[in-house]
């Protein structure tokens, strides 16, 4: 079994950590980096829990073995608060909106949301689902998750 | 579901790769994005021994379309050729069957080779590689070796491919007959499931708006994508009536052999072969006709 | 009406406490719990739907680096105790591992434990077990056939309950009506999937003798389990109830996984985890929900007025009767739905079978059978050429004849039937709808309207436990809360169940401050340890806003009149001269002879030469209390008072399907809806909203489909299909509020809330769609695939 030493940036800060090449990413982030925002909900790339930007690009963290994102950025959930620590407007919109219930999708919807609203700041709804369409909810039916990123859309857009 | 231990190799040139394929003897595995090769090994459905991974290797990346080719190199993201202008202009069906091609996470990660060496009969990209006889690029330390689609996909998740050789480019023939038109169906019970069934179809029309070429073939019916010459045939030099299409189509049902699983039976993935093959010959014709853009 | 105006903070809307955590990354689940010197686990499976087990060898796995353990069936089957059966079933043993014999593909037969969960997997592909393949039986009527494969040979049959109540001149009132029918609905095996597996982490502390657990749970009674089944004091059971649990939705039970693990603590002295990956989970962990033939018969007239029911449902209930036959107890309580049926006959049968046993799943058994109900009442319209609207109108029971007894002999709180149905069918235009699905008609779709109206029992009792199963007597179904003013006056309030999505923080804050009129946020909710949390029985049978609530809202009445008697003995005044408002106390008619909440509070701690004499210092309360109606054994006859509250639900879908493909797309999507006085509008509509998406999954993608060698086909995400954005669609809501009589604020449950009817509704658009080509669908789910061999096989 080959060990690897991972430098990885997470959230704008470096981490390095000794993983073996089967680790995959999230399993990397939770059991290494104590990063457990991210979440495990599959393990074989269909529910979105576990969705990560990597350099700016959300992707499955399940999907990807840690030693593949060696010298890559990473964001996760804990990276989207601003830097004073407040909420987002997206967390912000979230929160109003009741956009979750028992919480554990919301980090791979935040993270699929996020990015949407970087390409994207005026989103339709058609565009919204399609953005978090591989993100599975059970609780929501995501009727106030995409109401969440249209608050969001529209406070970014008055300069929130 | 942890993967069995590999040994991971993190390729550099080409060369490197060559060699390592050469030296692990079929036990070594090309990864690049990973969408299917790592949840089957999630499941310890494939433990390769040693895992290259190509995706520093620039040389695999890219999209160059040249007078006769749209050219997409292997590691190339599915997310990038999807947002290509010069991909959507030359070959607006390969942008089509992309956007069907999982979601958007999967896409970013996923390349066009990934697809075609997984060769799920289902696919959308070994369809339209089958659709229009695309030419597939292998490469080992015995050199090079260019592979027609029709010969490249031998069975359900299996290709021509040796142990050795790993997949560096793509080459689509362009079409540039005056009046051509292209249709992608398929049907999926979610968004972003695999197809249980599909069908691509471009034509081209002649002065006299008959059938001048036709390309058919149906996704997810057969252990590979299917090309349906039969059809082909019947419908060169006429007038793609709505009954004319019909009519021919009727005996698809006869010429696919689908499998059935927990989706799909068999006789359900045989009418939606025709039923999406007429839909994707009537977009094509209409578009052909401008009626669609 | 909306009670809102009653309110200073119950109904209003305000942002739902736990949310923050869960914005930030900062929920505390319990795959997050992590110790230090912490083994993993993972489960090795059964291949076979049943097989006598001959031998593990575990020699090759123990050998492995990193390997700490090997427990086997018959090891652990030697220590502790068998978990408890929801029925009186004594030859059949429910083991957390298979003891002797696997009796169904997938089920757990050995433990592997290790440093890691990869070196764990590795282990396991090492242990040598030896089976022999027996004969299995899938289909449930299969099973009841004399000459089917016994599951538990013990037992001598495939029956695990098989009783037949009759309320009412049944006989008579078929012999009267002019008309009758049959029919027969299935609602295949499904489940509410929560995106979280089950996990635990136990640690057993010798020296304190505590065993702690951090799972995801979500069930009545929980730590007693684990000591009964481990045979330790509940007391040495500490269970931390403030973990978030990834949703549940009434599955996460996960008593066999925990007894494992907890086994294994207390045997190696190191915390030992478990975290199911979704292989264990679909196929092992027993999370499966109901699985149900329904063959109907109804009594009507040609005025289409129902006047007898008769149900007879088989339930698959797969290998173990955990609680899961108590599924078939509950439509008990509902069992002529919202209809003015004279009387009912019920004839409900669990049959084991080689599959993985059900567990309990949102609504309790009550989804299918609304939606085996709703199919003969839409029936009766076709039959009689008279709309399904104006059917349900000349059969709902009518707003002023509340309370109403249903002949089963629970009695309906209150409710507006006729109201609710009027305004969605108002809101949803429903003529326009018409039109629309016309012209898409026209235009060579299928397309169908559809219309259903149920009924959410909640309030949640045992009543079903008694009636199922006549040696258990449990009538106790209490929620209690616990409220301590702090020396600084801050308000903390303590519950004594974990949360997996119901904003029970939110609710206690909110139903608190509306006593106590301070500000919902000064109030801190927390989830007690289970040793020092006070009696709960967790939120199942859609019964928080009301038990809970009710706890709550107890507690703090208590803490107000102590407020009262420390202002009255200063005061030197009777109380009842005194007005409290908000958290002050002044004298009646003089706001200036006042004592503030903190000069109170500050009295109640700091002074006790200022409190009344002989009171108790310090000022906290804690009211725990019996659901409202509970606490009555059921009558020799099976009639039995079960649920208190009845919320009611009336949903519209518009939906189309491909005639060349069978895929449905479901194009508008409205749901009337009334639970009552609302406690936080937000939860109940995502509540809503959720359980029409889980309705719409049972209706058209979801089935644990088995082949026939018994194998689960749909033990992954790419079989067991979940609906995503693309399959639920934008949905209106429309409200109406009938307090109930019988809670603290007016308040019905909704926990369970749009599941109980989507499946129905979904079930009628389909059919309406077909009617036009003579064809009717009455299983589910109506894949894709099934609607077209129907149109085109």
């Amino acid at each position: 079994m080959s060990s690897h030493t991972i430098k990885i940036t997470v959230n704008g800060r470096p981490y390095q950590g000794q993983a073996e090449a089967r680790v995959t990413l999230v399993d990397f982030l939770r059991d290494a980096l104590d990063l457990t925002g991210t979440h495990v909900g599959c393990e074989h790339g269909v529910c979105g829990a576990c969705s990560v930007l990597m350099d700016d690009k959300p992707i499955r963290s399940c999907l990807i073995y840690a030693v593949m994102a060696d010298g890559h950025e990473i964001t996760t959930v804990e990276g989207l608060e601003k830097e004073d620590g407040t909420l987002s407007p997206l967390q912000d919109a979230f929160w109003e909106n009741h956009a979750m219930q028992c919480g554990y999708c919301t980090p791979g919807m935040l993270i699929a949301s996020h990015h949407l609203l970087r390409t994207n700041p005026s989103p339709s709804e058609a565009e919204i689902r399609e953005a978090i369409g591989g993100n599975l909810c059970r609780c929501t039916g995501y009727q106030q998750i995409i109401e969440a990123v249209q608050m969001a859309a529209k406070n970014i857009g008055d300069g929130a | 579901m942890k993967a069995a231990a590999f040994e991971y190799i993190r390729a550099t040139s080409l060369d490197q790769v060559c060699y390592a394929l050469h030296d692990g003897a079929g036990e070594a595995q090309v990864i690049a994005g990973g969408q299917t090769l790592i949840p089957l090994m999630a499941m310890r459905m494939a433990r390769p021994e040693i895992l290259i991974d190509i995706n520093d290797l620039d040389e695999l990346k890219g999209i160059e379309v040249s007078e006769d080719f749209a050219v997409i190199k292997s590691g190339t993201r599915q997310a990038e050729v999807l947002e290509s202008t010069e991909i959507r202009e030359t070959l607006p069906i390969l942008s089509e069957a992309i956007s069907h091609v999982g979601h958007t996470q999967t896409r970013n990660r996923g390349t066009i080779g990934g697809s075609l060496v997984a060769a799920d009969p289902s696919a959308e990209i070994p369809l339209i590689a089958q659709l229009l006889e695309a030419t597939l690029i292998a490469r080992s330390l015995r050199g090079e070796r260019q592979i027609q689609a029709n010969q490249f996909f031998e069975s359900a998740m299996m290709t021509t491919l040796e142990p050795d050789e790993f997949l560096v480019e793509v080459r689509f023939p362009r079409w540039k007959n005056g009046s051509s038109g292209h249709g992608f169906h398929e049907t999926s019970i979610r968004d972003s499931d695999y197809a249980l069934a599909s069908a691509a179809a471009q034509l081209s029309l002649d002065k006299n708006r008959k059938c001048d070429i036709l390309h058919i073939a149906v996704g997810g019916a057969s252990p590979t994508p299917l090309r349906l010459p039969e059809i082909e045939n019947t419908l060169r030099g006429q007038e793609l009536s709505d009954a004319a299409i019909e009519d021919a189509l009727q005996n698809i049902p006869n010429l696919v052999e689908p499998q059935s699983d927990v989706h799909a039976d068999a006789d359900y993935r045989r009418r939606l072969s025709r039923v999406l093959a007429l839909r994707a010959i009537t977009d094509a014709r209409d578009r052909a006709l401008g009626d669609l853009k | 009406m909306d009670t809102a105006s009653k309110f200073k903070f119950v109904s209003k809307r305000r942002r739902v406490k736990e949310d923050r955590r869960f914005v930030t990354g900062r929920g505390r689940f319990a795959a997050d719990y992590k110790m230090s010197g912490m083994l993993h686990v993972a489960m090795i499976s059964s291949p076979y739907a049943c097989a006598e087990i001959k031998s593990i060898k575990s020699e090759a796995a123990l050998a492995v680096p990193g390997v700490h353990y090997v427990l086997t069936g018959e090891e652990l089957a030697g220590h502790i105790n068998p978990l408890l059966s929801g029925l009186d079933l004594p030859s059949v043993k429910r083991l957390p591992l298979a003891n002797g014999r696997a009796r169904y593909a997938g089920e757990w037969v050995a433990a592997v434990v290790a440093d890691t969960r990869h070196i764990a997997e590795d282990a396991a592909e090492l242990v040598e077990i030896d089976y022999e393949m027996l004969d299995f039986v899938i289909d449930p009527e299969e099973a009841l056939k004399s000459d089917a494969p016994i599951v538990h040979p013990e037992k001598g049959d495939n029956v695990f309950f098989d009783k037949k109540w009759t309320w009412g001149d049944v006989e008579g009132d078929f012999s009267r009506a002019p008309r009758s029918l049959k029919l027969r609905a299935r609602w295949s095996r499904n489940s509410t999937v929560p995106i979280e597996t089950f996990a635990v982490t136990a640690n057993w502390d010798d020296g304190r003798s505590m065993l702690d657990v951090w799972a995801s749970i979500q069930m009545p009674k929980y730590p007693e389990q684990i000591a009964r089944a481990l045979g330790i004091p509940v007391s040495s059971v500490n269970v931390h109830f403030d973990v978030d649990v990834g949703g549940s939705y009434g599955l996460k039970r996960g008593i066999r996984q925990t007894v494992i693990v907890s086994y294994l603590t207390r045997k190696l002295r190191r915390p030992v985890r478990f975290i199911e990956d979704r292989l264990e989970n679909m196929a092992g962990g027993e999370m499966h929900g109901p699985d149900r033939i329904f063959d109907m018969e109804v009594a009507y007239d040609d005025e289409g007025i129902m006047h007898s029911l008769k149900i007879k449902a088989t339930d698959d209930c797969g290998c173990y009767p955990g609680r899961a036959p108590l599924q078939l107890g509950k439509p008990v309580s509902a069992i002529v739905g919202p209809y003015r049926i004279k009387s009912a006959e019920y004839h409900a049968r669990s049959v084991s079978t080689n599959k993985t046993s059900q567990e309990a799943v949102r609504g309790f058994g009550q989804a299918p059978t609304n939606f085996a109900i709703e199919t003969v009442v839409d029936r009766i319209a076709k039959e009689l050429g008279i709309s399904r609207a104006e059917i349900r109108r000349r059969n709902l029971i009518k707003s002023d004849e509340f309370p109403w007894r249903i002949p089963s002999g629970s009695e309906y709180d209150s409710g507006d039937y006729h109201t609710v149905l009027a305004k969605v069918m108002e809101a949803a235009n429903w003529d326009a709808l018409v039109s629309k699905r016309d012209k898409l008609r026209e235009r060579g779709q299928l397309a169908g309207l559809g219309l259903s109206t149920c009924l959410e029992p909640s309030g949640g009792n045992s009543s079903f436990e008694p009636l199922f199963n006549p040696k258990n007597d449990t009538t106790t179904w209490m929620e209690s809360c616990l409220i301590k003013v702090d020396m600084l006056g801050g308000i903390t309030a303590m519950m004594g169940t974990s949360t997996s999505g119901q904003g029970h923080e939110t609710l206690l804050a909110v139903t608190i401050a509306e006593v106590l009129e301070r500000d919902p946020e000064t109030i801190r909710a927390i989830h007690s340890s289970s040793v020092t949390a006070l009696p709960s029985n967790s939120p199942v049978g859609s019964r928080m806003a009301i038990m809970l609530g009710g706890a709550a809202a107890g507690a703090a009445k208590k803490i107000r009149a102590q407020l009262i008697a420390i202002a009255a003995h200063n005061f030197q005044l009777p109380a009842d001269r005194l007005t409290y408002n908000g958290g002050d106390v002044h004298v009646e008619n003089d706001p200036d002879r006042c004592l503030s909440w903190h000069q109170l509070v500050d009295i109640a701690h700091r002074r006790y030469h200022d409190m009344p004499i002989g009171s108790e210092p310090g000022l906290q309360a804690q009211h725990t209390w019996e659901v409202p109606t509970g606490g009555a054994m059921p009558g020799a006859d099976g009639t039995v008072q079960m649920y208190p509250c009845y919320a009611f639900e009336a949903h519209i879908p518009l939906i189309s399907i491909d005639p060349g493909t069978g895929l449905v797309k479901i194009l508008d999507y409205f749901i009337g809806h009334d639970c009552g006085t609302v406690i936080n509008p937000d939860i109940v509509r995502g509540m809503t909203f959720g359980g029409i998406a889980h309705g719409i999954g049972a209706a058209l993608y979801e089935k644990f489909q088995y082949d026939d060698s018994g194998q689960l086909q749909a033990g992954t995400f790419m079989d067991y299909l979940l609906p995503s954005t693309h399959e639920i669609p934008a949905i209106e809501m429309i409200k109406h509020y009938t307090p109930s009589p019988l809670t603290e604020f007016g308040q019905k449950g909704s926990g369970e809330s749009g599941y109980l009817g989507a499946p129905a509704a979904i079930s009628s658009a389909v059919n309406d769609a077909l009617a036009p080509l003579g064809k009717t669908i009455e299983t589910l789910p109506m894949r894709a695939r099934d609607i077209e061999a129907l149109l085109n096989g």
